[in-house]
């Protein structure tokens, strides 16, 4: 990897896993780690596809950096990432309907995460491809580990199951415990958010406000 | 090059618009033949589903056509319009919803399982975000559920979206859509513990109330269209 990966793309790659996370420092996309993490598979599910697009969208605007007009980069950026989610859209439904059949909510909410409009701003617009397309990995990933997380606790508790499987065993039930439905309840995924801000800060000092 | 001059930009704009809109309509004009076989298939999946047959791993189109007998097409006065099996699966009941009530053609599916005769009819309704779906089939009393299938285009994860879970579909087996009498009162969808006079009920899904109202609306709507046909003698209806 060595030169693929030099000190600078390694913490490009890095820093959204923890210091820099998109969800917990950045405070961007909470409006689908609200909307998707009630379960683990569309949780999971809509990690991947977001770190798949910003990956790609910020290759295609780093690529086109030095031509957007400044005055409609955004409208630019927006497009960009809905024709490729409208793309991918479009093969899922031809070659893995099923697929698309449970992802059809997500696939659009993709399209309004604000990480992809951030990311391309904040990076794509003023790096290189590469060093882009390491940023858009590393922040889908920092997005989709924190909402698998969330995913975990919610599922777990809320339903008792984990990927849909009971996980709970039925002796439990019988002995009067029952699930937490507050679990599913969107609210609760605030509070799951605001208890990894709460670790994660405590660990590192740096993130303290003073 | 100055990319802020304005004619730069009113170009860049327009060049990028057709490009994007060239592309997209080459992707979808390349794949919607793929895409209507797959909607095709899937439509006759849920009917299948409503049957409580589960056709993973087996050649849906061809299960279908083993248990799927024969189709009608009735208008809202239980009037036969049709009787091709073709002419009621290409109904698009979406479009027929919205068509004025006595022009409305209704499809019902008719299925022979086991030596016993089903009869399907299709639900079309609305939950919290978008509408949702579904079939039903009876048993050739016309009043018993058989089987459920419902599905949705966007309610909640984890809440609303479990309409589509067999615990909550398998609870409408064996419930009657006609009360003592023999009148149409359709199935309640009530929180547990709460009961229904004088009609059956099955339990709804907490956390997804807007949505199970949604289904018992569903119910009483569609399945109310057909009343007619539901109070015609069962073979034959009035040919």
């Amino acid at each position: 990897m060595g030169k693929l990966l030099s000190e600078k793309t390694k913490k490009v790659f890095l820093g959204p896993l923890n210091k820099n996370n998109p969800i917990t420092v950045q405070v961007l996309g909470i409006c689908s780690a609200l909307a998707v993490t009630a379960e683990l598979k569309p949780a999971l599910v809509m990690g991947i596809s977001v770190t798949i697009i910003v990956a790609f969208s910020n290759v295609i605007i780093s690529l086109l950096r030095n031509t957007i007009p400044n005055s409609i980069r955004i409208i630019v950026q927006l497009v960009v990432v809905a024709a490729l989610v409208t793309v991918v859209s479009e093969i899922l439904k031809a070659f893995a309907y099923d697929v698309s059949v449970q992802l059809s909510v997500y696939i659009g909410l993709i399209i309004t995460n604000c990480i992809l409009m951030g990311r391309l701003e904040a990076f794509a617009m003023a790096n290189k491809p590469w060093a882009s397309f390491i940023d858009g990995l590393g922040n889908g990933f920092g997005y989709a580990w924190i909402l698998v997380v969330i995913a975990f606790f919610r599922e777990l508790f809320g339903s008792g199951s984990l990927f849909g499987f009971p996980i709970i065993p039925e002796k439990l039930y019988e002995w009067g415990y029952i699930n937490n439905g507050l679990m599913i309840l969107p609210p609760m995924a605030l509070i799951l958010v605001a208890c990894i801000i709460w670790i994660q800060r405590s660990r590192n000092k740096e993130l303290q406000e003073k | 090059m100055n990319t802020n001059n304005n004619s730069y930009t009113l170009i860049y704009a327009i060049v990028m618009v057709i490009i994007v809109a060239l592309m997209l309509a080459f992707v979808s004009g390349a794949l919607k033949s793929r895409q209507d076989a797959n909607v095709e298939l899937d439509k006759k999946k849920q009917i299948l589903s409503s049957l409580n047959i589960d056709t993973k791993g087996q050649d849906a189109a061809k299960v279908y056509d083993r248990y799927i007998i024969g189709a009608l097409v009735l208008d809202i006065n239980g009037n036969i319009r049709s009787e091709s099996k073709d002419d009621a699966f290409a109904l698009d009941m979406t479009k027929e919803m919205q068509a004025d009530p006595n022009n409305r053609q209704l499809p019902v599916f008719i299925a022979n399982v086991d030596g016993q005769t089903k009869y399907i009819f299709s639900l079309q309704g609305a939950g919290l975000w978008g509408p949702i779906w579904g079939y039903i089939s009876l048993n050739d009393d016309k009043n018993t559920v058989y089987g459920t299938y419902y599905s949705h285009a966007s309610e909640t994860p984890g809440l609303g979206a479990n309409i589509t879970s067999d615990e909550f579909q398998n609870q409408f087996i064996g419930k009657h859509i006609l009360n003592g009498v023999g009148e149409f009162v359709s199935i309640a969808v009530l929180k547990a513990g709460k009961r229904a006079e004088g009609k059956d009920h099955v339990d709804a899904l907490s956390g997804g109330t807007i949505t199970s109202q949604g289904v018992e609306k569903m119910l009483k709507n569609s399945i109310g269209q057909y009343e007619k046909f539901l109070h015609q003698p069962t073979n034959g209806g009035n040919k």
